[in-house]
This record gives structure tokens, C-alpha cells and sequence, in this order.
């Protein structure tokens, strides 16, 4: 399985192949996505979630997501061990993973990693992105359900009201919780996400605010999800029961609304236009109309000077126009 | 896109003194290799799990409590137990030169006592993977 997953990363033929032999095995697993920015605790609340799930019998597959080095690309990949005690339990499973020049939090290929370990048997798949700033909001097509780890101090409630990686969780995690801060920040997580102006309104008008609900998804105002707001430090335990309790009410949500599925197949869609577009560039290399090298696209370009959507084209319809074959022959 | 070569950096042992394995790991890193760092007080069967399961292709193991002579061949013998003998496993750490032999008997491919410099660690690594591209 490790194996296989080096394969796949590695790009070539042979993953594909791979991909295609254990597709009918990618299994119904759920998968957990992990995101939130630098240091907010991912690694560690992974760690306590692993915990959990072990005690409900789950086999739990882990790819840990760290950036490559743009310059060296090389890469240092620290989160397993937050999750060290857990590294000799055969029910779990810990890959990290590098990025390798993908900007979105994950890596290229992190879906098709999630369906190897599905393949394997494992129950549930967990993926923690990179630490992610406003926009990496890739884990959104590739989890069934999002956690956003927050931590207090890190800005104010303006910074909540923002697009993206604020509007992508399922669930807020408000981490370090015996920290200063939290309580104010799950109370502007709750205005800024759920509409809710004031948090010291009497309960019963807000019967999904900050209590494991009563799972009955009509209680919910508004859409299919309104996120769920939960406090816990990830690093003494604290909340963790109660958060795992709101994940699988959470799950049972977007299971019984159809959510579930329409995640599902949007991710498929996801992976099917990433395939396609590796497949251009792979055929368009094969022709010599993108060099491998872009230095040498470069030069071609400036001898050129005429505009780069004009030289595109025109080597395009060049290389159409002759079989498929540009006349400067294929670089590789 | 090529194989990436990938390097578990571990600390074995009790000692908790990690600034040489994370000076290490963050020169691999440098140097281009995706390094993968467990974090002190690992387990020989730990990290012989972790290097497995993240499919590398060295291990390198610090060590500067003085248990290298048990700890070191334990893990060596692990992965030969676990037929992950292909991964390739270097030392470092407070080392006395009297017990180099040995660990090297032991299935250690080299061992770098204080002093030795990062360019001596890549220049292994790299002649390492020459001879593996070729076999």
C-alpha cells in the first residue's frame, strides 16, 4: 500500500494504471478533511480524533499534507509526530505527503491516495492540508466533511466575515480553548457563520447554538448546513467527545439530505477534469507545443515577439495541420 | 515527474535532544529531499512502522544517550524482519569510534560523529541512490 502510493505520486504510467486496477475498490470510507492555518493545532486534533475513532473500532487511514520548497523542493514533513503514539497501531495508517508545486493544500493526487487506502480496507480516511491561509480551499472536493481549526487571537471578526476558507467548514473548531480569546472567538465564529447576532440571547431561540443538537436535521435554520461551532484543546482532550458526537451528527446530515452525494459525485467530476487536463499537457508535451522546459518555450516565444495567445495558437494549429507533429520535431 | 527520494529522520531512544536531528532534517530539506521527522523517544518498532508505511528510502538515526549498541542493530533487524531490508539506515550522535565496527557489522551503513558536515550526509545519500539506480 505504501508502495502503491509512492506510485501514484510519482506521476508515471504505472500509477495510472494502478488507479484504474483498484478504482472499483474505492470504497464507500468516509473522509475527513482537516484544514486551518499554521500551528492552530491540525496535527494534534488529528491525533486526538485518531484516538477516538480507534475506540470505535474505525481503521483509519491519515495523509498528512506539508508544502514542498519552491526553490530546493525538498520538504519537511512534521505532522506525524503529533500523532507519534499511534505509530506502531496497525489500525492506523500515516502518510505525509509533500506538495509538490500544487498550490490549493493538497497535493496533486490526495484523492487517489484517500481511494487506495478505502482499497485497503480503511473505514475512515482523515486528509490535513497544508497550513492554509484565506484560499486553499481545495479539501472542499476532497472530503465528505470539513473541520476549519481556529485558534484564538489571530484576528478580528472581520477576518471571519471573509470569503473562502471561512465559508468552507462543516465545523469550527475554536482550539486551544483554555486559551484567552475563545469564548469571544466561538461568539464571532456564530455571528459571522450562523447569523447570530447576539450570543447571549436566551437558547431556546437558537436551539443549534453551541450545544451537541438533537440531531433532528429540521432544527437546523437555513440551509442543508449551517456550520456547527465547537470548542476543545486538542493537546489535553478537552471537547474532543463532543466534537466527534457533532461530526457524526453532522455526517448523518449531509447523508440525509443528499448532501453526501452531491460531494461525492462533484469530487468525481473534480478528478475526471484533473486527469483530463494532466492528459493535454501530457499529449501537448508528447508534441513538442509545450516543451518540457520551460526556459526553451521561452526563447522559441522571443524569437518570435509577437504576442503569447497568438504564438499559442498558432503553434497549436501548426501542429494540427501537420498530424499532430510540430515541424521543430518533439522536444523530449 | 521522477521518484522523490524520501528520508525518515528518527530520534530512538530517551535522550530528548533533537536540535542536531532537526539541523539535519532541515539541510535534507535544502538539499531537495522530502525528510520526514518523527519527533523524540521513538520506538524501534515505531519507527520501523513509520518508515514503511511513508515508504522511504533512508533512515537516518540520532542518538546521544549511549544505547545506540542495542537500539541501533534492533531497528536494522526489524526491517530485515519486516523485508524492508532495502531501505538503507545511517547513524549519528555522540558515537565512540570504538563502537563503529560494530554498528557498520550490524547492517549500520554509516555512522557521522560530531564534527561530520552536512556535504559528508548528501554525498552518502547520493552515492547511495547511484548505486541503487544501477541494481
Amino acid at each position: 500500500m505504501a508502495r502503491a502510493i509512492t506510485l501514484i505520486e510519482s506521476g508515471g504510467s504505472e500509477g495510472e494504471a494502478l488507479i484504474d486496477l483498484l478504482y472499483p475498490h474505492f470504497g464507500p470510507a468516509r473522509i475527513i478533511g482537516v484544514t486551518g492555518p499554521p500551528g492552530a493545532g491540525k496535527s494534534t486534533l488529528v491525533d486526538g480524533l485518531l484516538t477516538e475513532l480507534r475506540r470505535r473500532g474505525e481503521r483509519v487511514g491519515v495523509l498528512a499534507v506539508d508544502p514542498s520548497s519552491p526553490f530546493s523542493g525538498g520538504a519537511l514533513l512534521g505532522d506525524r509526530l503529533r500523532m507519534a503514539r499511534h505509530a506502531a497501531d496497525s489500525g492506523v495508517f500515516i502518510r505525509s505527503m509533500a506538495t509538490r508545486g500544487h498550490w490549493g493544500g493538497l497535493t496533486l493526487v490526495t484523492t487517489e491516495a484517500a481511494g487506495v487506502l478505502q482499497a485497503a480496507g480503511f473505514t475512515t480516511v482523515i486528509i490535513e492540508t497544508v497550513g492554509v491561509g484565506q484560499s486553499e480551499v481545495e479539501i472542499m472536493s476532497a472530503a465528505d466533511v470539513v473541520l476549519v481549526v481556529l485558534v484564538p487571537g489571530a484576528g478580528d471578526d472581520i477576518q471571519a466575515l471573509k470569503a473562502g476558507i471561512m465559508e468552507i467548514g462543516d465545523i469550527y473548531v475554536v482550539n486551544k480553548s483554555d486559551l484567552p480569546g475563545a469564548a469571544e472567538l466561538a461568539a464571532v465564529l456564530r455571528f459571522a457563520l450562523r447569523g447570530e447576532g447576539n450570543p447571549a440571547l436566551d437558547e431556546s431561540e437558537h436551539p443549534d447554538s453551541g450545544h451537541a443538537d438533537s440531531g433532528d436535521p429540521n432544527t437546523l435554520p437555513g440551509p442543508v448546513h449551517a456550520p456547527q461551532i465547537r470548542l476543545a484543546s486538542a493537546l489535553n482532550g478537552s471537547g474532543l467527545a463532543e466534537l466527534m458526537v457533532t461530526l457524526e451528527q453532522t455526517e448523518a446530515r449531509l447523508q440525509a439530505s443528499g448532501e453526501l452525494d452531491r460531494r461525492r459525485r462533484r469530487r468525481s467530476a473534480t478528478e475526471l477534469e484533473r486527469i483530463a487536463q494532466a492528459a493535454v499537457r501530457g499529449w501537448l508535451v508528447d508534441r513538442g507545443i509545450v516543451p518540457v522546459d520551460p526556459d526553451q518555450l521561452l526563447r522559441e516565444f522571443e524569437r518570435d515577439n509577437r504576442g503569447p495567445h497568438r504564438f499559442i495558437r498558432e503553434r497549436l494549429e501548426e501542429a494540427i495541420r501537420n498530424g499532430n507533429r510540430l515541424s521543430g520535431g518533439a522536444s523530449k | 515527474m521522477a521518484k522523490r527520494v524520501r528520508i525518515l529522520i528518527a530520534k530512538p531512544g530517551l535522550d530528548g535532544h533533537d536540535r542536531g536531528a532537526k539541523f539535519i532534517a532541515r539541510g535534507l530539506r535544502d538539499a531537495g529531499y522530502e525528510v520526514i521527522y518523527t519527533g523524540i523517544r521513538q520506538t524501534p518498532e515505531s519507527i520501523v512502522a513509520t518508515a514503511i508505511q511513508e515508504d522511504v528510502g533512508f533512515i537516518g538515526l540520532s542518538l546521544l544517550s549511549g544505547a545506540h549498541n542495542e537500539l541501533f542493530p534492533r531497528i536494522v533487524e526489524l526491517l530485515r524482519r519486516e523485508n524492508a531490508e532495502d531501505i538503507v539506515v545511517f547513524g549519528g550522535g555522540i558515537i565512540p569510534d570504538e563502537d563503529i565496527p560494530q554498528l557498520k557489522s550490524a547492517g549500520l551503513r554509516a555512522i557521522f560523529t560530531p564534527g561530520a558536515t552536512l556535504k559528508q550526509i548528501i554525498e552518502f545519500i547520493e552515492s547511495c541512490q547511484h548505486d541503487r539506480n544501477l541494481s
